[in-house]
């Protein structure tokens, strides 16, 4: 997802002449194709989240469309109260992209786990909240951030991910893209996720589940019309992300079910419990260990 | 600068300084010391300084004033309003119910207010923005950013000198309205922040000391930006918090305190002698 975002913003800056690049002191080599091309839109704000946060506000409000970049924790929390105040009570364009979203970098440790961003995030007015799926989501992504009219925060995994996306689809903020069809069950994936919704998918269709898979990337706004759609005619719902199950995709759509009330589905939230995670080992691991897996979503859903 | 400059920056500050009391006890506000101490300050950059259309508030070439200490919204309110940007008899209706002139200025609402603050330490950030902006676009506009001596307490105030610096930004201005209070205290004994020329001028700035009530003086070192060294420029204004009401002046309890009657009808006979 990292290399795709790079390879796009190159091609952002190439379309629109407002569009800069500002780093955390991150992305070594990663950015190199964008410094040659374009040396002075690329801004290695160094180890200061709350400037550069700021420092976008500042160049949005001068008529720029500044993209921040660093690790999740980074560009999130670390300058929580820049993204608020800055950016979006001053209401302006300015694309967060948070690379290591959930448990990417889980052999760095807690302090860069990030499992707390989408909640903290979307609590905020006016922000989007855009967790593509692997691949050519992430393109689709930044393209529909650039686009939009008010801040955007677009949480990427990190690289190597499997692709799920052979062709690029076309993202638009505010709608899900459905990734498979299905009948008795919707698991809605949120980012990197989506290749494990997918196996999940596979292990209910083995149970005789039909099952669709919706890439839930626009965790703010929701796509209401396929929330609608989705509790109308399916018996369970189901949220995958990785994130905390307090504030997450799961807690927006248990918000939209209170205020839709009498839906036929059941809605279910897989996520992360409410506790920081201490052990070492790579992101399978963590998984595993917090069962964040197909065959325990499965079987959970199946109720077995 | 002619003597009639100096005169006409006396009386207009006067002016300000009429209203910004009116304002406090008129909108039952605090914060009116701080908004005492910065008023020379703002009356040297709108009516001296900056290059500016009250009529065209939006021009991309316009110079950017940010008033990082938002705490002292009623010094910028009056001092737009006296240059024209929205009319005076708005003035009356600040923290009026349902108004848009609150206690610390909000976003894209009041013409001439470039940035939302309130909260410390956020608009050396934003300013640094607007210069690398600036710069990208090759604009020849400066941005002032009024700092207060409290707000240095803020992290973010030296990302922001370090940043500036690193990139040469000399078309940036920091004025630290240094009053030597903080909302609860003495600022020198809450923080190491003495001596404050100096850390501004470890931290890559071109640093000046200057009385923050000398309107010539203020004048002409605004003048004198950007001043060929490539450097950002820090102008450390000596101040008095509650500048201009003898029983206000160095006295931090109108940090908080609301003018009654009393006190209203004493300040603003000072004001008008």
């Amino acid at each position: 997802m990292r290399n795709a975002f790079a390879q796009e913003m190159v091609l952002a800056a190439e379309r629109d002449p407002r569009v800069v690049l500002l780093s955390g002191d991150i992305g070594n080599r990663l950015f190199d194709p964008f410094k040659a091309a374009y040396p002075e839109r690329f801004f290695n704000c160094g180890v200061a989240e709350a400037n550069m946060m700021g420092m976008a506000a500042g160049m949005a409000m001068s008529g720029l469309r500044p993209v921040v970049y660093t690790i999740v924790p980074f560009v999130t929390t670390r300058c929580l109260e820049q993204i608020r105040v800055d950016v979006c009570y001053n209401a302006q364009p300015v694309t967060i992209v948070g690379v290591g979203g959930g448990l990417s970098y889980a052999s760095l440790g807690g302090t860069h786990h990030a499992c707390e961003d989408i909640g903290f995030l979307r609590l905020l007015p006016g922000m989007a909240v855009v967790c593509p799926g692997a691949g050519a989501g992430v393109r689709a992504g930044l393209r529909a951030a650039l686009a939009h009219p008010g801040p955007v925060y677009l949480r990427l995994g990190k690289k190597g991910e499997q692709l799920v996306h052979t062709t690029e689809p076309e993202l638009q903020i505010g709608r899900s893209l459905t990734i498979r069809s299905g009948t008795d069950v919707a698991l809605l994936a949120v980012g990197h996720i989506l290749p494990l919704a997918l196996a999940t998918a596979d292990l209910l269709e083995g149970r005789g589940l039909s099952t669709r898979v919706e890439s839930f990337h626009s965790v703010k706004p929701l796509d209401e019309q396929c929330l609608a759609e989705v509790f109308a005619n399916y018996a369970t719902v189901a949220t995958i992300e990785e994130h905390s199950l307090i504030g997450g995709a799961g807690g927006a759509v248990a918000e939209w079910l209170a205020a839709h009330p009498g839906q036929r589905a059941t809605l279910r939230a897989f996520g992360l419990a409410d506790r920081f995670f201490h052990e070492s080992g790579s992101l399978a691991h963590a998984r595993r260990s917090l069962g964040l897996e197909p065959e325990v979503i499965a079987a959970t859903i199946a109720g077995v | 600068m002619a003597q009639t400059e100096t005169l006409d920056l006396a009386r207009i500050a006067q002016s300000l300084r009429r209203r910004i009391v009116t304002m406090s006890h008129r909108g039952r506000t605090p914060h009116l010391g701080s908004s005492l101490s910065c008023t020379d300050i703002l009356a040297v950059a709108y009516f001296a300084s900056l290059r500016l259309d009250p009529a065209n508030p939006s021009d991309p070439a316009r110079d950017r004033f940010i008033l990082s200490k938002g705490h002292a919204a009623p010094a910028l309110y009056a001092a737009l309003a006296e240059r024209g940007f929205f009319p005076l008899a708005d003035l009356d209706r600040f923290n009026a119910d349902g108004g848009v002139l609150a206690e610390h200025p909000p976003p894209n609402i009041v013409p001439g207010v470039e940035a939302a603050t309130g909260s410390l330490g956020h608009g050396l950030p934003i300013g640094v923005g607007m210069a690398l902006a600036g710069r990208l676009q090759q604009r020849d506009f400066r941005v002032f950013v009024v700092l207060s001596d409290g707000e240095c307490n803020e992290g973010s105030v030296w990302e922001a000198a370090m940043f500036a610096a690193g990139q040469r930004l000399d078309r940036i201005i920091a004025i630290v309205d240094y009053n030597r209070w903080q909302a609860t205290g003495r600022s020198e004994e809450i923080m190491a922040l003495a001596p404050l020329a100096k850390k501004w001028e470890a931290f890559g700035w071109t640093a000046h000391d200057v009385d923050g009530h000398d309107h010539g003086a203020l004048r002409e070192l605004l003048r004198r930006v950007p001043d060929g060294s490539g450097r950002p420029v820090a102008v450390i204004a000596h101040t008095v918090k509650g500048k201009g009401v003898s029983f206000m002046e160095d006295d931090n309890n109108w940090h908080y305190r609301i003018p009654n009657e009393v006190e209203y009808a004493a300040a603003i006979a000072e004001l008008s002698a």
